[in-house]
């Protein structure tokens, strides 16, 4: 087990270079950090001055490793924008887009597991029929058009849920960081269209996925042996089927958390939602590279510790691969 | 006296989308206190569907048509899923075929076992977990305490075969169906497993249905044999009279293709010519028609029906 | 071999006569794509065109309401185009791009396959290993981030002016990595068969191997996956656009239309922004199902009832 941990902690750090290697480079090619830090209004002895200063002029490889122990020390560069750290900067709308998609995820878990189970147990029933028909509705249909018409149902039309913003928000560690929506009823209820929305896109999949997984599960030996044993149907099926299902969906649902964090992009920007998402679309909108490229390396962490956090889980939960890792 | 499990023209079917074909046609078998049958059959012959009906657990699409089936007098055919379930692994126990598929690959041994007794026992889980090492000390697993908090794929095929054993034992069935159950291990280790089987049985009077296409298996086992073609019963009788004296022209060809039985050393194995036919396209008359060496006119136009053909044995065939 | 092919064409054909969804499905994709090819001459006006728009026809909804015009069936957005023509355009924009774009996808996807499978080794392993870090990311991620270093590259006027081609690229760059995994999979497969050992005895040379047998023998799997990865594309350029990284209105796609006429949603003009939500809707929607019946038939192991 722990070689397997060993090695996949490897591979992610692996990634990691990559994907700073690519940044880095877009940097170089299009950034101006003189501007970052001093803005436009320098005469170009000044400028060359700076360049030198901040070792612009130096090789591209000892540029990359500065960048590396930077970045190792949490500095991705200044914001033109903010004028501030660029990891200050996300990590100031991080809560909000984290909030939205915990929401979402909650949503996702506490829909699409007894929808998912339900379709696989009773496949020609009416209600699995409607629940895969609308599932295949649902993967055809954009989440900035599902809440475009969330916002005209709800807001528009009925007046009964906020169409923007985050609504009243309260100091959660009161060190004026993390302002969360999470205690406040107005909070909730802004939090409530962004986060259906935003769940709308994994709820098919995830009821297909469930599904399938179960179906298939259905078919083995081991659960027509458990039935030969006089189980309970619930046991057969909430014990037996259910623990064997969920190896698989674990680990989908650990990459789509991730894929959730790139559609907070689309969602955001519908319900005007001041998180990350909403802050990267300003910075491509007023040509912000640092705050750009420091966004894309904090997402790809976060996805490749994501990632490797569920496979090592999975490890945990499998005993299959638990033992094959020892060995 | 009521015979312990009683099969009578079991009929199954199986529902597919151009139609029914039939599976199993016209099976009728006893079976009494601790005695052991073997069904022998090809692959396909309707032989682990027969099984596998008695407990009323024949995959979908399949189901039965027609016949009934009485335990210790009581028609479990028409029972109820819910009052099935009360006989399934509690009264008559299943040993499948494949003990590396057989085990839930989540679940400990120690779990799997557990939950088997809790299904029919009011029991505590620590008394359901001494049985547990009782049978498992039973079945002569080394160092059976250890099992029971491992994994399945901990285990190697023949200690998985002889958990399921375990299992299988723990309710103190009447009745074990074993389907194939050395098919997928090492020959070494399938010998082990019979005799472990067979000692079984005898030591706690338990009846035993040996699903298997080894004849040679069977004639070591049990007292009692019906070979299946094509979902029929087309011979039936003790062991003894059927090894030494098959009627059926099939049953001669299956005997004859076991070395050191009927053939002596140095003779030529007989091979039966041909293939059994799939369940979608019997011929008419005898199924066995189209291999026969004694084959007939009326074999091709009437089925036989299963007849006194003397010594204690049925045989369904015109020409014997 | 001929009569093998026979054998799926009838079977294939078969399979699709008995699904009502898939006839249906086909149908209305097939529509969906000559309306689309047709529109210049059966849209009922150019909306490229500014000499016809008339700001005066702004906002007038669609014929069946109250206010509605029938010389506009489907109103008029807020820059007083014809719904309907718009959308007719929109969906041509639409498919052109994300038909390109799977095409680029497709063509580097089967390039580094097959240089993978050819050459193997290292060069494999390399690119290999690119493939499965950028498919580790969610491809429209991908998009959306190329779309923005793009966007500030170009600046917003020149990528107006280039969008076509600038989507197509982002489009084809961001979802190459599942036609390289796909190829290079049955590559390696095809490799180690028979009739691969047979062409090398002749001494055919690896690359008109890998050309002439390898390549067709994996063109199922890229047809199974075309199919779902032009949805794909059609959903990934309306997320571009409508995050403003895609086409300008003056030249709208659906995702640009939405847009557009997402703030009119709040005066009540809804249908500026949900007939081409719709209409994208529908479109996805008809390949989807025909795609997952392509599979299901293409792969009958897959198939659970």
């Amino acid at each position: 087990m722990f070689a397997f941990i060993i090695r996949r902690i490897i591979q992610a750090v692996l990634v990691m270079l990559v994907i700073s290697l690519v940044g880095f480079s877009i940097k170089a090619q299009i950034g101006d950090p003189v501007r970052d830090l001093v803005g436009e209004r320098v005469t170009p002895e000044e400028r060359d001055q700076m360049a030198e200063k901040l070792g612009l002029n130096d090789p591209f490889p000892v540029q990359y490793v500065r960048f590396l122990k930077n970045a190792l020390h949490g500095d991705l560069g200044t914001s033109f924008i903010y004028r501030k750290p660029t990891l200050e900067v996300i990590l100031k709308h991080a809560p909000a887009t984290i909030e939205l998609v915990l929401g979402a995820a909650l949503i996702v878990i506490l829909v699409s597991l007894p929808l998912g189970v339900y379709s696989a147990l009773k496949p020609r029933s009416l209600l699995s029929r409607f629940i895969m028909g609308f599932s295949t509705l649902g993967v055809s249909v954009p989440v900035f058009l599902t809440a475009i018409m969330f916002i005209y149902l709800f807001a528009v039309t009925w007046h009964v849920l906020p169409s923007f913003g985050r609504g009243e928000t309260v100091d959660l560690f009161g060190n004026n960081y993390w302002q969360t929506g999470l205690l406040t009823i107005d909070g909730l209820k802004h939090l409530l269209l962004p986060c259906v929305s935003l769940a709308s896109i994994m709820l098919p999949l995830f009821i297909r996925l469930i599904r399938s997984e179960m179906m298939e599960v259905l078919e083995t030996e081991y659960i027509k042996y458990a039935w030969a044993k006089g189980l309970s149907p619930k046991r057969i099926w909430l014990v037996h089927a259910f623990k064997n299902t969920l190896l698989p969906v674990i680990t989908v649902f650990g990459v789509q958390v991730g894929i959730m964090f790139a559609f907070t992009i689309l969602t955001e920007t519908v319900f005007q939602w001041q998180g990350m998402g909403f802050m990267f679309l300003d910075a491509v909108q007023r040509a912000d590279i640092s705050l750009l490229i420091a966004y894309l390396v904090v997402v790809a962490s976060v996805f490749v510790i994501v990632n490797t956090v569920v496979d090592i889980m999975y490890g945990f939960i499998n005993p299959t691969i638990r033992i094959a890792g020892t060995r | 006296m009521s015979h312990l499990l009683e099969v009578q023209d079991l009929e199954v079917k199986f529902a597919l989308r151009f139609g029914d074909i039939t599976a199993i046609d016209g099976v009728s078998f006893v079976l009494d206190k601790g005695e052991k049958l073997g069904l022998v059959g090809e692959s396909g012959a309707g032989k682990s569907v027969t099984g596998f009906s008695i407990i009323n657990l024949i995959s979908k699409p399949g189901y039965i048509s027609k016949g009934k089936i009485f335990f210790k007098g009581n028609e479990i055919s028409s029972y109820s899923d819910e009052k099935m379930r009360k006989i399934r692994g509690n009264r008559i126990s299943m040993i499948f075929q494949d003990p590396m598929m057989t085990l839930n690959p989540v679940f400990t041994i120690g779990f799997q076992m557990v939950e088997t007794l809790q299904a029919h026992r009011k029991i505590s889980k620590a008394d359901a977990r001494d049985i547990a090492l009782e049978k498992l000390k039973k079945v002569h697993i080394p160092s059976p305490a250890q099992r029971l908090s491992q994994y399945p794929h901990e285990l190697s095929g023949g200690m998985r075969q002889r958990i399921i054993i375990a299992i299988s034992l723990l309710t103190e069935p009447a009745i074990i169906i074993a389907d194939e159950p050395t098919t997928a291990l090492d020959v070494t280790i399938q010998a082990e497993i019979m005799d472990l089987l067979q000692e079984l049985c005898e030591s706690d009077n338990m009846a035993l249905i040996l699903i298997t296409h080894d004849l040679g298996v069977v004639s070591q086992v049990t007292e009692k044999i019906a070979v299946m073609y094509a979902g029929k019963i087309i011979e039936y009788g003790s062991t003894d009279q059927v090894v030494k004296n098959p009627i059926h022209p099939y049953t001669e060809g299956l005997i004859k293709s076991i070395p050191g039985t009927v053939i002596k050393p140095g003779e030529d194995l007989v091979q039966i010519p041909g293939m059994m036919p799939t369940l979608t396209n019997i011929p008419p008359g005898c199924a066995f028609n189209p291999r026969c060496y004694l084959k007939e006119a009326i074999c091709t136009t009437k089925t036989p029906e299963l007849k006194d053909a003397g010594n204690g044995i049925l045989a369904a065939c015109h020409l014997k | 071999m001929t009569k093998l092919q026979k054998f799926k064409e009838s079977y294939f054909l078969y399979s699709f006569k008995h699904d009502k969804v898939a006839i249906t499905s086909f149908i209305i994709l097939i529509t969906l794509l000559i309306l689309a090819i047709t529109a210049p001459w059966i849209a009922p006006m150019d909306p490229y065109d500014a000499d016809n728009i008339d700001i005066m026809n702004s906002e007038i909804p669609p014929m069946w309401s109250e206010k509605g015009d029938s010389s506009f069936p489907l109103g008029t957005d807020n820059m007083g185009r014809d719904m309907l023509s718009t959308m007719l355009y929109g969906l041509r924009t639409s498919i052109i791009i994300a038909g390109c774009a799977v095409l680029l996808q497709a063509g580097l996807g089967v390039f580094v396959g097959l240089t993978a499978g050819y050459f193997g080794g290292k060069i494999d392993a390399i690119l290999m290993r690119l493939a499965d870090i950028q498919f580790s990311f969610p491809y429209l991620m991908v998009a959306i981030f190329i779309g923005a270093i793009f966007h500030v590259v170009f600046g917003v006027g020149s990528y107006e002016r280039l969008a076509v081609p600038l989507l197509i690229v982002i489009i084809g760059f961001a979802e190459w990595p599942m036609y390289a995994r796909t190829i290079r999979a049955s590559v390696i497969g095809e490799v180690n068969k028979e009739y691969v050992e047979a062409a090398r005895v002749i001494g055919l040379s690896r690359l008109t191997i890998m050309i002439r047998h390898v390549l067709p023998n994996s063109l199922t799997s890229v047809m199974v996956i075309s199919t779902i990865q032009v949805a794909n594309a059609v959903m990934s350029e309306a997320a571009l656009s409508f995050l403003g990284m895609g086409m300008p209105v003056t030249k709208p796609s659906l995702g640009s239309l939405i847009q557009a006429g997402f703030e009119f949603i709040f005066s009540g003009s809804w249908w500026i922004t949900v007939f081409p939500g719709l209409w994208l809707v529908l479109f996805v929607l008809v390949i989807n199902l025909l795609g997952d019946w392509v599979r299901d038939v293409l792969n009958p192991k897959l198939y659970k009832g």
